[in-house]
């Protein structure tokens, strides 16, 4: 027995050795997940909708270039905490032809992970117009545009959501844009792509950890603490934390240039809210977010997100930029008082 | 060959003058004509498949050239790595296969219809694969796996297939020991049939936690457990035939054989480190990602030292450079892999572009410039033409320029898009650094691509003539001059 002269020998042991190696490196561990993959307690199963749309986001490629998988590391805390394989119970097969359960953690980040994006994007018009053009919300952006997932029609029928597309990607016939059902789809995925809180079982409201460390104190004392500030001498501000934290999450609404998208997102530029003495409006906009109000004489359909994930530091930092930028002079904030009106709106 | 007085010219030419294949008189018709089909639609598909590379590395810079959903980012994508995987790169292997396994069994292939079959059953697969991921159907999974299992099972039936005709050509040998070449190159065939069967039962497929568990297996093992060996196995054959001398250590050959089985068979959790995949698996993967330092050094090491001293032959020949800069790639490219597979470094890398270089410095670099090798080692012998020397020099540098600038360009890119993740700055910030890196990768793209051209026209220039075809031939492969006996 020699495997230099004996062929079926030094085959067979090359086969079976593999398949061998397989079972432990492969299979058995696959079973080994997959038999302890309970979803977290809270966690809400896909809606019908919401699977056709994970349909759509395995059909386009679309993880490609997202990750959906945040790792226990500190360069990823951006996108929400340490993924748990509890995150993906509901990412089952979708059918005969992929009757595996469709990969969506994926191995490249051309674009941001998209785990929490359904809070940190809650927008459904900015996730529209988004889709439709990239471009017309980030102008920097390489993601491809998706036109296919739209319909162009001269009146949208009742009850069809319009997408308020920036003039200059508009159709240039003067159509309206409406999602069409692989549209809606996917964003009704996209928006549904929010992380369960850990341990929490009861629903917590995103950012609800931080609101409770921040010191409990009476709206009252915030209004005095305010008029203070104002004839205090110039504040002393993180600006570099202002305008990356405004990049970051503000700008692809109200865009770098802070003059928002004509009937999507107002612009902050003069705006009376960002512009005026008494901040607490301000910051009671940016943390509990806005919807429906008319803002220079324009009522907006998407509302204005609540970003309670961000610090009181953020916060402060990303309103005095607001106060600041684009030709507003307003009075500045602390982190204090944004912290007391986070306090007050428990 | 080398025993061919033809040296370099008196008058200063643009070119060294490559020494001439020795004419061969004895070669079986249907046996070139097998061979030059495979290696034609291997190159079809290399054009396609390129050409699709290219245009995707386009659309980084200009994302709105067209908005046609066929030819949107995420389902070309796919279509560039399947074509050049499976179109591409595997049917020029098993081009390359289907002459050595003959060659060094000393006897014709088995069955001749069998093999035809298999290159319709393996085009037809590449072709209706790519139409469906271009119509946004494919398999929900990661690289290698975005065809729908029935385009693979296709695919599957082909390679088993080639398995058997080859193994029934091995077992009814002229020879009583069985060749190191045969060992890689059937390995590769009894290591990837399991593997792609286990990656397609969708049993233990049912949650994304256990898919990504087999996907890394899988993804990993299509590269180190298909075209490594395959290539390996090739070179094993090609470079002791054009040096025309035995291989440095025939038991290093062996030694490199098991480990490549044993060690790189337990890393391909490597590639999902971080992600909720069971922690000691991932540990697992790193410890033997370090002991393939030993896999790679035999082999890497047994090429190198077979051509120690033949600097001449290598200036003079126009395979051997392809062969050595493959070789040189092995080993620097692997050993930069499991370099990566560290937790500290993934930190930095994983997710960017510097992944997307080295999976072309390894499957370019490494695997498809040994494929040329051993192309150009082997067609010309069989159909009795050789390329233009002039187009095979523009061919080769053309793509190890644009591969280097390519992948420079991706692993400095990829560096700075890690580093701004790290330093906290909006992701946008990660997206504009990345804009002038994008175009010098698709400046090495062009170059690529245009060797690739290149190479066609000199497959043309290498195809089987009516001249060779009336010298019939003999049923049995011949007798290689050099062959197993020799390289002993
Ligand atoms: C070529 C790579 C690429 C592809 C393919 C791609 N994206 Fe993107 N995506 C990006 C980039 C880059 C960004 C960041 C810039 C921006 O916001 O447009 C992004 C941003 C996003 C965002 C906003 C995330 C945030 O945090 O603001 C969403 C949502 C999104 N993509 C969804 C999708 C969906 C759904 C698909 C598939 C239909 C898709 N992407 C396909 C590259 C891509
Ligand atoms: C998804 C898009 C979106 C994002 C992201 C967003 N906003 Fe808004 N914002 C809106 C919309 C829409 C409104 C108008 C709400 C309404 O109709 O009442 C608004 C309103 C506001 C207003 C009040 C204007 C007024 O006059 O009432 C302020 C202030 C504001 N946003 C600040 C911010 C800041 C600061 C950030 C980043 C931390 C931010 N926004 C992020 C969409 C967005």
């Amino acid at each position: 027995m020699n495997f230099h002269k004996n062929h079926w020998l030094l085959f067979g042991v090359t086969f079976f050795g593999f398949v061998g190696l397989s079972l432990i490196v492969g299979i058995l561990p696959a079973i080994w997940v997959q038999n302890n993959a309970e979803p977290l307690p809270g966690a809400e199963p896909l809606t019908t909708l919401q699977r056709e749309g994970l349909g759509v986001y395995v059909s386009e490629g679309c993880v490609a270039c997202h990750t959906q998988q945040v790792r226990p590391l500190a360069v990823d805390q951006a996108w929400g905490r340490p993924a748990t394989a509890g995150d993906y119970a509901y990412v089952t097969p979708l059918g005969p032809l992929v009757p595996y359960a469709p990969a969506v953690l994926g191995s490249e980040r051309t674009g941001p992970d998209l785990t929490n994006v359904g809070a940190r994007q809650a927008s459904d018009v900015w996730q529209y117009i988004h889709l439709y053009n990239p471009r017309s919300v980030v102008p920097d952006s390489v993601m491809p545009a998706y036109p296919w997932l739209f319909d162009e029609v001269t009146v949208a029928a009742a009850g069809q959501t319009v997408v308020p597309v920036p003039a200059a990607f508009a159709p240039k016939n003067g159509s309206q844009v409406v999602p069409n059902a692989r549209g809606m789809a996917l964003v009704a995925y996209l928006l549904s792509l929010k992380q369960t809180p850990l341990g929490a079982a009861t629903a917590t409201p995103p950012g609800a950890d931080t609101a409770a460390q921040a010191p409990t104190q009476p709206v009252a004392d915030t209004a005095a603490q305010t008029a203070a500030p104002a004839a205090a001498p110039v504040l002393a501000w993180d600006e570099s934390l202002g305008a990356s934290t405004y990049t970051g999450t503000c700008a692809a609404c109200h865009q770098a240039n802070g003059q928002g998208l004509p009937g999507a997102f107002p612009p902050l530029a003069g705006d009376p809210v960002v512009t005026a003495d008494d901040p607490t409006e301000h910051i009671t906009v940016v943390l509990a977010g806005k919807q429906g109000g008319e803002i220079g004489g324009t009522t907006y359909a998407s509302p204005m997100p609540a970003q309670a994930q961000l610090s009181d530091e953020q916060v402060a930092a990303v309103i005095n930029h607001e106060r600041t930028s684009w030709g507003n002079a307003a009075t500045l904030v602390t982190p204090e008082e944004v912290a007391a009106v986070r306090g007050g709106l428990q | 060959m080398t025993d061919n007085p033809t040296v370099l010219v008196p008058r200063r030419s643009l070119t060294v003058q490559k020494s001439k294949v020795q004419p061969v008189a004895d070669t079986d018709t249907a046996w070139t004509r097998l061979i030059f089909s495979y290696a034609s639609s291997a190159t079809v598909w290399l054009i396609w498949g390129t050409l699709i590379g290219l245009y995707l590395s386009i659309k980084f810079a200009a994302p709105d050239v067209e908005h046609v959903a066929w030819l949107s980012y995420g389902r070309l994508r796919p279509v560039h790595t399947n074509t050049v995987f499976w179109g591409w790169s595997s049917l020029a292997m098993i081009a390359a296969a289907l002459y050595v396994v003959p060659r060094t069994s000393q006897r014709r292939l088995w069955s001749f219809p069998l093999a035809w079959l298999s290159l319709w059953l393996i085009n037809v697969s590449v072709l209706v694969g790519d139409i469906l991921l271009m119509a946004g159907i494919n398999n929900g999974a990661q690289e290698y796996r975005e065809y729908i299992w029935p385009v693979q099972a296709v695919f599957a039936i082909g390679v088993i297939l080639v398995a058997y005709n080859l193994i029934r050509t091995i077992a009814d040998r002229g020879i009583e020991e069985i060749y190191i070449s045969n060992w890689y190159i059937m390995g590769a065939f009894l290591w990837t049939i399991p593997l792609v069967i286990i990656a397609y039962i969708p049993t233990y497929q049912q949650t994304a936690i256990s898919e990504t568990v087999i996907q890394g297996y899988y993804m990993h093992m299509g590269v180190g457990m298909w075209f490594t060996p395959m290539v390996l196995g090739l070179t094993y054959y090609v470079l002791p035939k054009l040096l025309n001398k035995p291989i440095y250590s025939y038991s290093l050959g062996v030694l490199a054989f098991w480990t490549q089985m044993v060690f790189y068979t337990m890393i391909g959790a490597h590639h999902f480190i971080f992600a909720p995949t069971p922690w000691w698996l991932q540990t697992v993967a790193i410890i033997f990602s370090v002991g393939m330092i030993i896999t790679l050094a035999a082999g890497t090491g047994n090429f190198l030292l077979t051509m120690r001293g033949e600097g001449r032959a290598i200036a003079r020949s126009y395979s051997l450079p392809f062969i050595l800069a493959g070789v040189i790639s092995y080993f620097l490219f692997s050993a930069q892999g499991s370099l990566e597979a560290l937790r500290s470094l993934q930190a930095v890398w994983h997710f960017t572009n510097y992944t997307v270089a080295h999976s072309h410095l390894t499957m370019y670099g490494f695997v498809v410039l040994l494929i040329w090798g051993a192309i150009y080692g082997i067609l010309p012998r069989l159909t009795g033409h050789e390329p233009p020397q002039f187009w095979v020099g523009v061919h080769f540098w053309f793509a190890v320029v644009g591969l280097v600038l390519y992948s420079a360009a991706l692993t400095i890119g990829g560096t700075v898009q890690g580093l701004s993740w790290m330093s906290g700055s909006p992701f946008i910030e990660s997206v504009k650094a990345m804009a002038s890196f994008w175009l010098w990768r698709a400046v090495g793209g062009t170059l690529m691509f245009l060797s690739h051209v290149i190479f066609a026209f000199n497959m043309w220039s290498m195809r089987p003539r009516s001249a060779s075809r009336a010298s019939s031939a003999p049923a049995q492969g011949g007798q290689a001059p050099t062959g197993p006996e020799a390289t002993r």
